[in-house]
Formats: structure tokens, sequence, C-alpha cells
């Protein structure tokens, strides 16, 4: 089963918890990154506030197959402090990013 | 009983996994994220969030994630120190063991009460901290001094005291939180329950700050049941960008804009007419109040768009249950007490105090409240009238001490200063001791006057994780403090002011080396007034018996779960659980809420809220708007760094956030020919200071935005330098003494300022 990192970016605050989570379970050196946040804004679109946070995974990061296998939440995911990150089948993603309203969600494949 | 056999601990692989609640040092506010600390022979190796705390959910923020980082820092205090008076500044510490300190602290505190009187002593705390709760105590109760229960190097008690006295008088009640349900195990699907469908965010940027127990990111979890934001703030926050309304006001006119949004409310009739005419005194005082404050005043006084103003008014008052929670911002203006008085008539005339998805309130003091009071009220009758007070007789609704005791910030460093030397009141001060606090960095107006002024004394002591800046400066005796992972403890959120919860901070490490605030205020305490102190030997047995005098239930029950949650009744005031007599209403003088407060007319301060001029605005100082043509706001802070804690070098929380920033809106920025990351001096009549550029429309062309509390530990320790923290410091800007009649309220969220690019953070 293929899993992939569902992200619901229009609540995202940029709080750095899933950076850190990550350094934190992977061991990583501080110049290193599983997951990384990039922030868009604030910068006024049509009127309104546009002001962005997505937090994007990187190529070391393995969606913590072997925790999740222990039937364990990525500590990305279960620290979230928006809980916008969800690791899920592939299969249910579309479904998922429906449910949550169909605006700004996005997913990951790292 | 090991660890293991302990109803928090379960064992995975060799590996204890033990369940506590956070609460600094170091890390946060009582908020008391539900923590899981992984430890393996006697270390911590991990952090997790615990997944069944009720309120955080298994949610962490990076500071506690990294808490290893602390816990094993080279750099922490691991042993009682001591220095000689003359070589304050230098780094010269000697290693002591724990008895010879405390014998040191023994002989020092009764040297001063032979030579001097307790009088002299005078302590100085801080805010957010696990102490917080001790720290009222330690003045009367170990020192037996006067001039002790919750003092702050700190211009106007400008955090939290003025919010918590001004609701005691007009509400009668601790402090007012949002309803985010949590109250309860179940929390949003509690039966009664509703989700607030307006928040006002006023003054706050709680997502990234979690103050006082309110866990910021359950406005997330609002958001995503449906309800609406309302911002109040100069700067733009994400919150504000993701807002319905934004009212992005001139920093410090927060009284303006609560009297226009009361006005809007009233004109229309859109309030809560049977709550007002049951429950609240004064309503007509107060439409008198706000008459003139129609949307185009309060556009030319506070910058707020009318149109933002109107619709928000309309959108709060039309949407019951809608909420609000302030901020610090309303605490650091000199109108603190009016702002605070129309955000509370707002909540009242609405009709949202105490209803679900309104504004909760609990009675003034819970838990350790009722001993925190008693153990303040141990002094002779002829100690206690040596209370340090204005001798001019400023600030009585202050030394009134209703929601606070201890000396007025300003009156203090103008008593050290010898202001006063010749009046026949005036006696020296000679000793200090330090909890919880970091004031030459954090909270001190004019740090450096409060630096020289605290030359003078004979003994300063401090205990801490670290040592700062404060400690390298000034103190002769340091004791290095545990962490919450190290150590027995209670977290209550909101101080006890309106407690959603009980937690409980386990010890999941051993360090014989440190102790807590509170092990070593019991031994101080067992040593200094014996009798105040008996059957308290160690903290459990305290928390124990403190527990059970208040609730019925023992430290062995709050042990046993995530969080002991306090359960919460809605409209209390109908059912005669608020008021101490059991009649239904409000514990104020009326009975009722006071939108009109006789007790503040009775300290000389107005009764109704009024408009008062920043004293240092482009308005009240118009000769001064060329030469500083900017506004500034302090206080920003960023996730990674709780106050002045988590600024050592090459920790994840610094390489997160490595400088201080002044942010800067970027066609300002143009105009100084001032780039990203540059280095920038912000000046203001009283004072300059440095920090990096960061240009962003977070702020608009008429203010700049800079960050509180910096030092630097990897740079030269000793004096004058102490870490850098003149360098950096906000505080700089501040004036000393621009309070209000009552002592609270300090402007250091609203001033003016001039900026020039240098160099580098040290500079011509």
């Amino acid at each position: 089963m293929e899993y992939g990192m569902l992200i619901n970016y229009g609540l995202c605050t940029g709080c750095d918890t899933c950076e850190v989570s990550c350094l934190k379970e992977k061991g990583l050196n501080a110049d290193e990154w599983g997951i990384k946040v990039q922030q868009i804004g604030p910068k006024k679109l049509g009127g309104a506030w546009e002001w962005d946070y997505v937090p994007v995974p990187s190529r070391l990061c393995d969606l913590c197959a072997e925790r999740r296998a222990q039937g364990k939440v990525a500590p990305c995911e279960m620290h979230c402090l928006a809980k916008v990150i969800e690791i899920l089948p592939v299969d249910k993603i579309a479904e998922r990013m429906v449910e949550l309203g169909g605006k700004k969600v996005t997913c990951f494949m790292p | 009983m090991t660890l293991a056999d302990q109803p928090y601990v379960t064992e995975e692989d060799g590996v204890m996994k033990v369940r506590t609640c956070a609460w600094s040092p170091p890390g946060d506010h009582p908020v008391g994220c539900g923590l899981i600390l992984h430890v393996k022979d006697n270390k911590l190796i991990k952090v997790e969030g615990d997944p069944e705390n009720p309120v955080t959910n298994g949610r962490v923020c990076p500071r506690c994630l990294a808490l290893d980082e602390i816990v094993y820092s080279e750099e922490r205090l691991q042993s009682p120190m001591v220095r000689d008076r003359s070589e304050r500044g230098k780094n010269t510490w000697k290693k002591i063991s724990w008895d010879e300190a405390y014998d040191i602290l023994e002989d020092k505190i009764h040297e001063i009460w032979d030579k001097y009187g307790a009088e002299s002593i005078f302590t100085l705390t801080g805010t957010g901290r696990e102490s917080t709760l001790y720290a009222p105590v330690y003045g009367p109760a170990i020192c037996n001094t006067p001039n002790g229960a919750s003092t702050y190097a700190f211009s106007g008690e400008a955090c939290y005291g003025p919010r918590a006295t001004i609701t005691n008088y007009l509400l009668g009640a601790g402090v007012p939180e949002i309803d985010w349900a949590q109250y309860w195990e179940d929390r949003y699907d509690h039966p009664g329950y509703e989700v607030p469908k307006y928040i006002i965010v006023w003054g706050k940027d709680p997502l990234y700050s979690s103050p006082d127990g309110f866990f910021g990111h359950s406005i997330i979890d609002l958001m995503k049941r449906g309800s609406k934001i309302i911002t109040i703030d100069p700067r733009l926050t994400w919150l504000g960008a993701h807002a319905e309304y934004h009212l992005q006001l001139r920093p410090g006119t927060d009284a303006a804009v609560g009297m226009g949004l009361l006005r809007v409310i009233i004109k229309e009739g859109l309030y809560d007419k049977e709550f007002v005419d049951k429950w609240c005194y004064g309503f007509e005082e107060l439409v008198e109040a706000v008459e003139e404050w129609t949307p185009e005043k309060v556009q030319e006084v506070a910058w707020v768009d009318p149109e933002q103003l109107v619709g928000a008014a309309r959108a709060f008052a039309t949407n019951a249950p809608s909420t609000a929670t302030w901020g610090v911002a309303l605490d650091q203006s000199k109108a603190s007490t009016q702002a605070a008085q129309c955000f509370l008539a707002l909540c009242s005339i609405c009709g949202y105090i105490d209803v679900p998805g309104g504004v909760t309130i609990t009675k003034p003091t819970s838990f350790i409240g009722k001993w925190r009071y008693d153990m303040m009220d141990v002094l002779d009758p002829e100690m206690a009238a040596k209370h340090i007070v204005d001798p001019d007789g400023k600030y009585a609704l202050f030394n009134a001490g209703a929601a606070m005791g201890g000396v007025q910030g300003d009156t203090l460093l103008n008593w050290l200063e010898g202001k006063w030397a010749d009046r026949p009141e005036y006696y020296p001060l000679k000793m200090c001791w330090i909890i919880g606090n970091n004031p030459l960095a954090c909270m001190a107006d004019q740090p450096q006057r409060w630096y020289k002024a605290m030359q003078d004394l004979d003994f300063i002591v401090a205990q801490d994780i670290f040592m700062t800046p404060t400690i390298m400066g000034l103190c002769d005796l340091v004791l290095p403090l545990s962490t919450f992972a190290e150590h027995e403890g209670l977290v209550t959120p909101n101080y006890g002011r309106n407690q959603h919860f009980i937690g409980a901070m386990n010890e999941a490490i051993v360090n014989p080396n440190t102790k807590s605030d509170l092990e070593i205020l019991i031994d101080m305490g067992r040593r200094m007034r014996p009798e105040l102190w008996e059957g308290m030997e160690t903290p459990d047995k305290f928390f124990d018996a403190k527990l059970k005098e208040n609730y019925g239930y023992g430290l062995d029950e709050v042990k046993a779960v995530p969080a002991k949650m306090s359960g919460y009744e809605y409209r209390k005031y109908e059912k005669g659980l608020i008021r101490d007599d059991g009649q239904p209403g409000f514990q104020t003088t009326t009975g009722r809420i006071e939108l009109y407060s006789p007790i503040l007319d009775a300290f000389g301060e107005k009764p109704v809220p009024y408009y008062e001029e920043p004293e240092f605005s482009h308005l009240s100082h118009p000769e001064l708007a060329d030469e500083f043509p900017l506004y500034y706001t302090t206080g920003g802070r960023h996730i990674s760094m709780f106050h002045s804690e988590h600024r050592q070098a090459g920790t994840t929380m610094r390489r997160l956030h490595p400088w201080p920033l002044v942010t800067i809106n970027p066609a300002v920025a143009a105009r100084y020919g001032i780039e990203e990351g540059d280095w920038v001096e912000v000046t203001s009549p009283q004072g300059s200071m440095t920090q990096k550029a960061h240009l962003t429309e977070e702020v608009n062309e008429k203010f700049i935005h800079v960050e509180h509390a910096w030092w630097f530990p990897e740079q030269d320790p000793e004096a004058p330098n102490l870490y850098g923290v003149f360098k950096a410091n906000a505080n700089n800007l501040i004036p000393h003494e621009s309070v209000s009649v009552t002592g609270y309220g300090a402007p250091y969220k609203n001033g003016i300022c001039k900026i020039r690019k240098v160099s580098g953070l040290d500079h011509e």
C-alpha cells in the first residue's frame, strides 16, 4: 500500500513543530531536514490577505513507515499544533481532501 | 516505589515512558502540555506528546520537543555558586555545596534582619514560570518583609496584573477566558457546549505564545468547527490575515477602539437588554461615556477603518454566542484600565459572560490561592506598615493589593535610586532575592537604570537553570534549578484564576545537583520561619495536603490521569455560585458587573472608560514628530523561545530564530536604504537598541515592531557587556513611570522612534 502526506495548509500556522519533530525522530543534523515549512505572504491578493505556510517533506522523509508499522503515528502528524498533517493511503487522499473542504489542501508523496 | 511502578509510567523495551505536564523551567506558561518523556538509564532520550491528554491531544510545540538540549546543555547551572560582592559582573564564581549555599543565605537574612530590619529585603519575581504560584509567599513567609509578594522590576506591572485586577473589581471574578470546552474530558462534544460564532482576539497572538494557560492552537480547533475571527492589533498576524475583520489600530489607542465598538452596539440596539437590566450596573453612564466615539472619530484617533469597526461590532453582537480574548497589549499602555473596562463591557452587554461558547469566569482564586493569601498575611502590623509605597500617595489602587501584592515597579526603582532619601518614611533597601525572572533582559524599563540602582544592595541571590545577564551582573549567590522533567510539581492553568484542569508534573529523571523553586522555598522557609511551614517537608506532602483541603482528593488521584479536569457550570451568577455569600449576582460592591465602577472612582480613577492619548505620540508631542517619525511596538517573540529562555547558541531553538528581528514595512525600509537582514538601530526619546531588519507587510508604513528579551549567551559574560543584554534590549526604548493613576499599565507597546541602518549589533 502506497501512502501519502495530506496537508490542510489553509490552516498551517508555520509553528515549525513538524520540522523539529522530524529532526528529533530521525536524529538529523541541524542543517538537514525531513520536512521544512515554506512561507508565502503576507501579501494582498484580490483585495484580501494571502498568507500561507506549506510544510514540504524532503527526500529524507519516508513517512515514518517503520514507526507506523508498529501502529504509531508519525511525530510530525501527532505533534502538529494545527493538526493539518495526515499520512493516509493514497487511495483515501482524494476523498479526504474533499472532506476537508476542498480548499488549500495538498498532498505529497516524498 | 521505583519509577516503573508509578501509575504514570509505562515501560517499553527498557525505556520508561513518563507522563507529565510541562511548565517552565523551561518552555512555557501553565498550559501544562501533556508530554511523554522517554527515559533510559535516568537519561531523557526523547520527548513526545501525550495523545491521551484531553487539552493538547498529543500536540507539542518545538520548545518541549527540544527539551533534551536544555536538560543536557553544558552551560546549565549544576551547582550553587558564590561570588564576592566586589566581583559583581566578573565571571569569578566559586562552586559550593547546597548546605553551604543555604547557610550563606540564612546568615545573610539574619544579618539584614538584625542590622537593618526585615523591610530592607525585597523580592523580584517573574511571570509565566512555575514559580509564579509560590512567588507571592517567600517575601513575607520566609524573609518577613512587606516588600515581597509579586514584586517585579516592571513599569506598571504591565503583564496580567492589570487585567487580573480590573476583572477582580468589575466582574468579581478571576481572569476571563474564551470558552474552548477546556474544562471537560469530552471537550467539544460535551453536552451543552456551543462553539463561539465569532472570537475577538485583541492585542494577542496566542498561536505562538500560548499565554497563561490558554493552548493557543485551540483557536484553530475552533476555526475548524466554524468560529470566525476578529483581530484588534496594530500588526497583521497570521490570525489577522485569516480574520473576517482586522481592526488595525494605532498602538496604545485600544480604549478608543473599544468605545467605538461599544457605541455601535449600543446605538444600534444590538446588546442583550435583559442581561444588562438584570446583571449590569451603570449602563446609562457607559452610554454617555462612549457617545462621542463615532466610527469617524475612532478613525481619526486610532486609524481604524470605520467599515471594519462597524462590521466587527455588528458581527460580534448579533451572532450569539461569541467570545473574546485579550492579551498583554491591553496591559502595555498607560490607558490599560480603560481598555480593560471596554473589553469587559463589550463581553458583558452582549450577554456573553458565563454562557456556552462565550466568556468563562470562575472565582478569583482556587487551589492554593487561599494558602497564598494566608502566607502573605503573616507580618505583624508594624512590619506590614513599612510596605514601600509612593510617599506622595500615588497608585492607591495598586497599593490596595487586590489581585497583586508587592511594590509597584516604578515606585521601587524610584526608591532604589534614592528619590525619596530625605523623606521620613525612607529606609535603604539592602537585599534582593530573585526568582523566575531575568529582569535586565525581560521586564525592566530602562534596564541600565535598574542595573545601576541595584548595585548598591549588600546582597542579591537568584535561582535559575542558566547563568543570566541579571545574575552575572548583580548577584552574589546563585542556586541551580531543576527543569520540570527533574522535579515534582503541579500545573494550574491561569495560575488558578480560571483553572480548567490540574496536571501532575512528574519527576522523570533524577538530577541530584539541582532543586525546584518550591523545594528551595520549603527548605529556606523551614530555616527562617519554621512555624509557617509545618507539615510541608516536601513538595509532594505540600501538594497532597493542599489538594485535599480544596478538592477532597489527593495527589495520587492527579498523578493517575493525564489531566484532572475541573468541570464547569454555566450561568453561575444566576445560581449563587460566584458570590461568597451564595447569593445570585457577581462578587462586586454592587453585586452586578460594573460598567460604572464605584471602586475605581474611590481610587481616583474615572468610573467609566475614557480616552487618554499616550504620553509619547505624534499628537501629544507634535514637536517630536519630525525627529521620531515612526511608532514602535515591542514584545515580539518567536515560537522557539519563551521570554528570555532558549537563546543558547547552537541549540535547535536558537537555529530556528538566530537573531532579534525588527519588523519593518518594505516601503519604509526602502526610504532608509534598509534591506532584509541589515542591522537597524531603533531610537526613541528614551534610548536606543539594535536588531536585524525583517521586511514584511505585517506592519504598515506607520510603525515598526521589535522583539523582547534578547541576550546572547555566546558573548562575553562579564560587565559591561553582560552577554550583550543592553544591545538589542527593547526596554531601552521604554519611558520610566509613564503609568496611570492606578499604578497599572505602562507603554511597552506604544511609543515613537526613528530608525537607521548600522554596521552590526556593535556599531558606532
